[in-house]
């Protein structure tokens, strides 16, 4: 078929055409931006921490104390207190492990540090690379579920305890296997000494975790995996515990944990909503945003493409009609029903192209307005073509219905004068 | 004659009842999710002290120097927080009309009844000037004294919600409460109070926050008794000595500070006092850089926090976005529909209807597509401000609200915007020749 009756028609049209290739472009580089951000935030809300994510509980908690932890006698007293609390969770039926913790992944409440291969101060040097630090005991690996693919785990022989406050370092440290490419490069870590926060203590690394998140939450994306272990019960007002329990107990755990740490000791805060919590809901917690900035990008591209599918309804069937007298004609002149049909087809997919055209330009100028303005990252020009088709197809599907109507005109038409 | 053209355009938009459900349907979800986005964002970048917030000013003091620069976005500002020894020294000098150095606390607190379990508590240390500068608003006594604040006086004031829960709501100015296991005096009950964001301490939550604000103690008492700070603690070095006495001798910054200058000279006055300040910490060899201080007010702090979420921003935009593709849609469909009518123009012009009754007949048409349209749109923003709740963070959420200035401003957008688009078509539709129309017939 002849393109040029076409676009001579297009013509006598220009503000309708304008205007839908103008919906089109716009539609194209809204719904390439909106579509790479939520791929961006399911890719972010789907990876997986490195821990055992399920049968895990967090407990937090904080003892009624004079105290702030700083003297010799003040950590000793939390000390025993947590250790207390240690027993009385790993006595409960159904608990596999109990280890203390200061955080854990997607909890969004960091400790973070410095790890560099020479001594010495500087938090901010370059040498250093930042870490976020999971102080526990032996059981913490287990409790997590987290795997050592190298060296070993710490024994209960070299568990210490320090206040919160206290700046030593400790002698031995288990590292993620992502850090410890960071830092050894070359050959294994296992064995290796670093140097935490630019102190002068040597820090040897006995084993290599496979993965593991650091806590933070909506920052911390240059060290997303550079999380290490240190086998140190930290002892401060407030303490945390994680609990591993046998596969379908968690909920009977989670309800027997409150009354049995009061039980053990009342002269205790423990929160009547938050003070259990199981690791599905930190995660549900910590994703929250991104999985609402997902949905509301979801409602939004589906209202601009019915909203699009439905402007182009709208207008091509004014065009049929206003031409009912025109196709009867070309009916009557011999035209297949197929070639009225291809005729509108034909006009919607040189209208959609052209604004398409202008939309990939639009789409891509949004991206780098957004990079610049937002730190969004760079969208990959698939996302484009992809949409690109999106809307073309889009286009076709709308058109179909008053395309299939004008095919239906009868050739008589022509005939008659009104 | 505008009764006539309403008459008229219900007239044509009964005739085409798809077209004109297509096109209410798109002004109204466009609206909706504008206006809905809107809210939010409307609720994150308000406020929170209106009256005075050109008042309120944040001084920042480069006392990392060098060493706190060459970080990922780091723009030559100076930390947002300040170190102990700065906070103390200013608080020494108090230039300012109103001034208060404050630290996040999160003590245990006893109830006096058996039986019942102690509770956390969230708060701040402060100095006395902090409630009249910030119009913390008191149901009960007041805040203590410069004197008390002198003497670490063992005093308190508590929140609405502690109030109710300890005294069951009662005047209880004068009773003793207990905190970490210490008796402390209430001096002020305040009323419900629950700023947002929370400007008087953004670096240590962020700006918006679900926590509550439900207790207030004098600023050197929570540092004589060793109460240690619960919000952030940032450090370009360890801090030589351990515990609490050693992060208030260390660079490490974990306190927010906030002054109250009435007027442009007043804040002139202050910043030359603080580049003094650092200048004179140079001499005395604490610094060893040039003075880089910054005193921005309330909502250039805001501003330079980042405290509005790059998500509702971006939400916003799009939305917005949405909106333009619902209006050039809308102007398609209104093109099509009027000239459709151009038999019926040519006539009406042929019979002496000027262009101006023409504009006049089909702008009232637009409106009543545009008032249709935000009516929709108002019942789809109310479902919307409903369902954000289900997707946004729950302290971002609870902040937006349909009320009547949106309510207005969902109809006004609508009928504005859609007026707007109908304004070529209308344009087009009174150039109709009404020779040739009457003609070709």
């Amino acid at each position: 078929m002849s393109l040029h009756p076409i676009l001579v028609a297009l013509r006598k049209h220009k503000a309708g055409v304008v205007l839908i290739a103008l919906q089109i472009a716009l539609t194209l580089a809204i719904v390439c931006n909106a579509v790479f951000i939520i791929y961006s935030r399911i890719e972010k809300v789907n990876r997986p921490t490195g821990i055992n994510e399920t049968n895990l509980l967090l407990v937090e908690q904080q003892w009624v104390s004079a105290s702030n932890g700083d003297s010799a006698a003040g950590i000793q007293q939390f000390d025993s207190l947590l250790r207390n609390d240690l027993d009385t969770l790993t006595r409960l039926p159904d608990v596999e492990s109990v280890a203390p913790i200061n955080s854990i992944p997607l909890l969004n409440s960091s400790w973070t540090g410095g790890i560099a291969l020479k001594p010495g101060p500087g938090l901010s040097d370059k040498n250093n690379v930042h870490t976020a630090y999971y102080f526990g005991d032996e059981h913490m690996v287990d409790t997590l579920g987290v795997h050592i693919v190298a060296g070993r785990n710490f024994t209960s022989a070299e568990i210490n305890n320090k206040g919160m406050r206290d700046q030593s370092e400790p002698n031995l440290v288990i590292v993620t296997q992502d850090l410890a490419k960071k830092l050894f490069p070359k050959d294994s870590a296992v064995g290796k000494v670093v140097y935490l926060d630019g102190s002068n203590t040597p820090s040897t690394i006995i084993g290599i975790v496979e993965r593991m998140q650091i806590p933070a939450v909506g920052w911390g994306d240059n060290f997303t995996w550079y999380s290490t272990l240190v086998p140190t019960r930290v002892n401060a007002i407030f303490s945390r515990y994680i609990v591993r329990t046998r596969p379908g107990r968690l909920d009977s755990v989670r309800r027997s944990i409150v009354p049995a740490l009061y039980n053990a000791n009342p002269m205790r805060v423990l929160d009547d909503d938050d003070a259990v919590r199981s690791f599905t809901d930190i995660r549900e917690n910590a994703y929250r945003a991104d999985v609402g900035m997902a949905v509301l990008m979801g409602v939004v591209c589906l209202i601009l493409l019915a909203v699009t599918a439905a402007g182009i309804v709208g207008l091509t069937s004014f065009w049929v009609g206003q031409r009912h007298r025109q196709i009867g004609v070309r009916r009557a002149l011999g035209a297949r029903k197929i070639d009225i049909l291809h005729y509108f087809q034909l006009e919607n997919l040189m209208i959609a192209g052209g604004g398409a055209v202008i939309g990939i330009g639009l789409a891509l100028g949004l991206n780098r307005w957004l990079m610049s303005s937002f730190e969004m990252q760079r969208m990959p020009l698939y996302y484009v073509l992809a949409g690109l088709v999106v809307v073309m197809v889009l286009g076709q599907l709308a058109v179909f219905v008053p395309a299939r109507r004008a095919s239906n005109v009868p050739p008589v038409v022509a005939t008659r004068s009104v | 004659m505008l009764g006539y053209y309403v008459d008229l355009a219900i007239r044509s938009l009964k005739r085409s009842p798809g077209l004109t459900l297509l096109m209410i349907l798109a002004v109204g979800f466009g609206v909706a999710a504008s206006m809905t986005t809107y809210s939010v964002f409307r609720a994150v970048s308000g406020d929170p002290i209106p009256w005075k917030s050109s008042q309120l000013y944040v001084p920042q003091i480069e006392m990392w120097g060098p060493k706190g620069h060459g970080g990922d976005g780091d723009n030559g500002d100076p930390p947002d927080a300040m170190d102990y020894t700065d906070a103390i020294a200013l608080m020494r000098d108090h230039r300012a009309k109103y001034q208060s150095a404050m630290y996040m606390i999160s003590p245990s607190l006893v109830p006096a009844q058996a039986g019942k379990h102690p509770i956390n508590v969230g708060g701040h240390a402060v100095y006395n000037e902090f409630f009249p500068m910030t119009d913390a608003p008191f149901q009960y006594g007041s805040g203590w004294s410069a004197a008390e604040d002198e003497q670490r006086a063992a005093v308190a004031v508590i929140s609405d919600k502690i109030n109710q829960k300890l005294f069951g709501g009662a005047n209880s100015v004068g009773k003793t409460i207990n905190v970490d296991s210490k008796d402390y005096r209430v001096v002020g009950v305040l009323k419900p109070w629950n700023p947002q964001p929370r400007f008087y301490d953004v670096s240590n939550t962020g700006g918006f926050t679900t926590n509550d604000e439900d207790l207030f103690i004098p600023f050197l008492r929570g540092i004589d008794v060793g109460m240690a700070n619960s919000g952030n603690t940032n450090c370009v070095e360890t801090p030589t000595q351990s515990g609490f006495k050693g992060l208030q001798e260390s660079s490490c910054i974990w306190m927010s500070y906030m002054v109250q200058l009435d007027d442009a000279s007043a804040a002139k006055a202050y910043k030359s006092y603080l580049d003094g300040y650092a200048q004179e910490q140079q001499h005395a060899g604490r610094f060893s850089w040039a003075p880089n201080n910054r005193l921005r007010n309330l909502p250039q702090w805001l501003d330079a926090e980042h405290v509005v979420p790059t998500d509702t921003e971006i939400s916003l935009l799009v939305a917005i976005g949405l909106l333009v593709v619902c209006l050039v849609n809308t102007a398609g469909l209104l093109l099509a529909k009027f000239l459709r009518r151009s038999n019926e123009i040519g006539v009406r012009r042929a019979l002496g209807a000027p262009r101006a009754a023409i504009y006049a007949q089909f702008l009232v048409e637009a409106a009543m597509v545009g008032f249709s349209g935000g009516v929709l749109g108002l019942l789809l923003t109310g479902i919307g401000i409903h369902s954000v709740s289900w997707v946004l963070p729950k302290d971002i959420a609870s902040l937006a609200r349909l009320d009547r200035p949106l309510l207005l401003l969902t109809l006004l957008v609508a009928v504005v915007a859609t007026v707007l688009a109908g304004v070529y078509p209308t344009f087009r539709a009174a150039r109709v020749q009404p020779a040739w129309q009457l003609k070709s017939n």
